[in-house]
C-alpha cells in the first residue's frame, strides 16, 4: 500500500495545479453560506444552531461532488494517462484508493473551510457544539460516499460530461432511496423486503440521523460499507475495460 | 530476456494479435514493424500488462506478467503510443512522481532525476507545465519517464515520433547507448530508423509474425536492397491472403 500515498500526494497536488480547486472551494462556500442565510433563515430562526447549514449538504453535494469525482479516471482515460499509471507497478487498489482519498481529502479541506459558520454560531449563542461536531462527520461521511459512485462512474467513460451527468443520477436516486420518488419504481414489481432494503440504503436517512448528533454505529459502518463496495467496483470495471 | 510464446488477444470478433512467439536476449534492440493495425501497439500493450491477453504466455526476465505482474513491471520501463503524462504537472514534478513510485530514494534519487534531465535535454523545461511544451518535449519527457529506473526492458512505442531530425538521431544514439546490457524494444514505421538501431526486426502484419529476422539479411532478400521494399512485399501479400 506504499504506493497509494504516492499517487494520494501527486493527485491532491493536481487540485492545485489547476483552478479546479480554487473554483470548488469558493463555489462551495458561496453556496453553502447562500443557502444557510436566505433558505435556510439562519437568524429568524432564533436558533443557536446549524441545522440550516447542514440540512442544505446532501443537496449541494449532489451537484458538485460528481463535478469533483468525474474528472479522476475520465481524464486518465482520455489523455492516455492511465496506461502508463496501470503499466507502472502500481497495483489497481493502490491506484483507486489513492485517488479517491485525496479526493475525500481535497472535499474534507473545503468543508472545513466552513468554519466561519461554526464562529458565528458560537458568537450568537450558545449552541451544542457536540451535535455540530457529528454533523460535520456525518457530511464528510457522506461526501465520501458521492465520491465513490462518482469515482465508479468516471473508471467507466472517457467523457466527463457523462461521468458527471450518470453520477448525478445514481447519487440521487441514493439520496432519495427511502422517499416515494424512489420507492414507487420498486413497489410497482418488487417484493416489500426489496423495497424495505432499498429503503435502508437512504443517503438522507442515515445523514440525517448523524446531523442530529446521533453517532450510530449503523450509520458509520453503512457510508464504511457503500465506500468500499463502490471503490471496489471502481476497481473492478478498470480491470475489466481498461483500454476501451 | 523477454520469452512470448502464442500470444493471442481477441477484441469481441476481432483478433488482433495471432499467435505471436519471439524471444529477445539481453543486448539485442528490436523493432517491431508493420502497417498501421498490425498489432504492434496491442503487443505491447501486453507485455507491460496493461492488457491482458486471450491466450499465451509472457516472461519478462523469468516473471510471469500475469502471475507476478509487479516483479515484471518493476524490470520494465514503457513509453506508450502518444507518450502520455499528466499535462499539469511540471517535468521535474512527473519525474519526481515516478521516480517515488519506482521506489527510488535519496541520493540514488536525485542523481537518476539528473541525468535523465541531461541526457534528454529537458533543464530549460523543467518547470513548465508539460501541457504547454512542443510534441518533441512532451515525447522527451515520455522518454525520460521510460528511462528513470534505469530499467532492464525498455520497450518505446514510436519513441522518435515528433521530433525534428536532430533529436530522432540523439534519441538513437540514446537507444543505441543503452542496449548494450538491456532489452529494447521499439516500435515504428519509420524503415531507416530500424537500420540505424535495430540488431533485429520482427514484421508483423494481420496479427502475425511474418519476418524475424536481422535488418541485414531482410535487406539482402530484397533485390533493390531497400527495406521499405522488403516491408511492401511482405506486408502487402500478407493482406491479399
Amino acid at each position: 500500500m506504499r504506493n497509494t500515498g504516492v499517487i494520494f500526494k501527486r493527485e491532491l497536488e493536481s487540485y492545485f495545479a489547476t483552478p479546479v480547486a480554487y473554483v470548488f472551494i469558493v463555489i462551495f462556500l458561496i453556496l453553502s453560506g447562500a443557502l444557510t442565510f436566505h433558505l435556510g433563515n439562519f437568524y429568524e430562526r432564533g436558533q443557536a444552531d446549524l441545522s440550516p447549514f447542514f440540512n442544505f449538504h446532501p443537496w449541494l453535494y449532489l451537484f458538485l461532488v460528481p463535478a469533483i469525482s468525474m474528472r479522476l479516471w475520465a481524464e486518465e482515460r482520455k489523455s492516455g494517462s492511465i496506461e502508463l499509471l496501470l503499466t507502472l507497478p502500481v497495483s489497481m487498489l493502490e491506484a483507486v484508493i489513492g485517488k479517491f482519498l485525496a479526493a475525500w481529502l481535497f472535499t474534507g479541506l473545503a468543508l472545513l473551510l466552513t468554519f466561519p459558520m461554526w464562529i458565528t454560531v458560537n458568537y450568537l449563542g450558545n449552541p451544542d457544539n457536540g451535535v455540530i461536531f457529528a454533523a460535520y462527520a456525518g457530511s464528510l461521511l457522506m461526501a465520501g460516499g458521492f465520491l465513490a459512485i462518482g469515482a465508479c462512474i468516471s473508471a467507466t467513460t472517457k467523457n466527463q460530461v457523462i461521468a458527471f451527468i450518470i453520477s448525478v443520477v445514481i447519487c440521487f436516486a441514493f439520496l432519495l432511496s427511502g422517499f416515494s420518488i424512489v420507492l414507487d419504481f420498486f413497489r410497482a414489481w418488487a417484493p416489500q423486503y426489496a423495497v424495505d432494503a432499498v429503503a435502508s440504503l437512504s443517503f438522507l436517512t442515515h445523514y440525517t440521523s448523524i446531523s442530529k448528533g446521533v453517532i450510530d454505529l449503523r450509520d458509520i459502518i453503512y457510508f464504511a460499507t457503500l465506500i468500499g463496495g463502490w471503490l471496489y467496483a471502481n476497481a473492478v470495471v478498470l480491470e475489466i475495460k481498461k483500454a476501451s | 530476456m523477454i520469452e512470448i510464446s502464442n500470444l493471442v488477444k481477441k477484441f469481441g470478433p476481432l483478433t488482433a494479435v495471432d499467435g505471436v512467439s519471439f524471444t529477445v536476449e539481453s543486448g539485442q534492440v528490436l523493432g517491431f514493424l508493420g502497417p498501421n493495425g498490425a498489432g504492434k501497439s496491442t503487443t505491447m500493450k501486453m507485455i507491460t500488462g496493461f492488457l491482458v491477453p486471450t491466450s499465451g504466455q509472457i516472461r519478462i526476465c523469468g516473471h510471469s506478467v500475469e502471475g507476478d505482474a509487479r516483479a515484471a513491471k518493476r524490470m520494465l520501463g514503457y513509453l506508450p503510443e502518444g507518450a502520455p503524462s499528466y499535462g499539469e504537472m511540471t517535468p521535474i514534478r512527473f519525474l519526481e512522481f515516478i521516480a517515488d513510485v519506482r521506489a527510488l530514494a535519496g541520493e540514488r534519487r536525485v542523481h537518476r532525476i539528473k541525468t535523465v534531465i541531461s541526457q534528454l535535454h529537458l533543464q530549460q523545461v523543467v518547470n513548465r507545465p508539460i501541457e504547454t511544451l512542443s510534441k518533441g518535449f512532451k515525447r522527451r519527457v515520455g522518454l525520460a519517464q521510460a528511462i528513470l529506473h534505469d530499467p532492464e526492458v525498455l520497450i518505446l512505442d514510436e519513441p522518435t515520433d515528433g521530433l525534428d531530425p536532430n533529436q530522432k538521431h540523439e534519441v538513437r544514439q540514446l537507444i543505441k547507448g543503452m542496449a548494450e546490457d538491456k532489452i529494447v524494444v521499439i516500435s515504428t514505421h519509420i524503415l531507416e530508423e530500424v537500420d540505424a538501431v535495430c540488431t533485429r526486426a520482427i514484421i508483423i502484419a494481420n496479427g502475425r509474425v511474418v519476418a524475424n529476422d536481422t535488418p541485414q539479411n531482410l535487406i539482402a532478400a530484397s533485390p533493390s536492397g531497400r527495406l521499405d521494399d522488403v516491408f511492401r512485399k511482405i506486408t502487402a501479400a500478407e493482406g491479399l491472403s
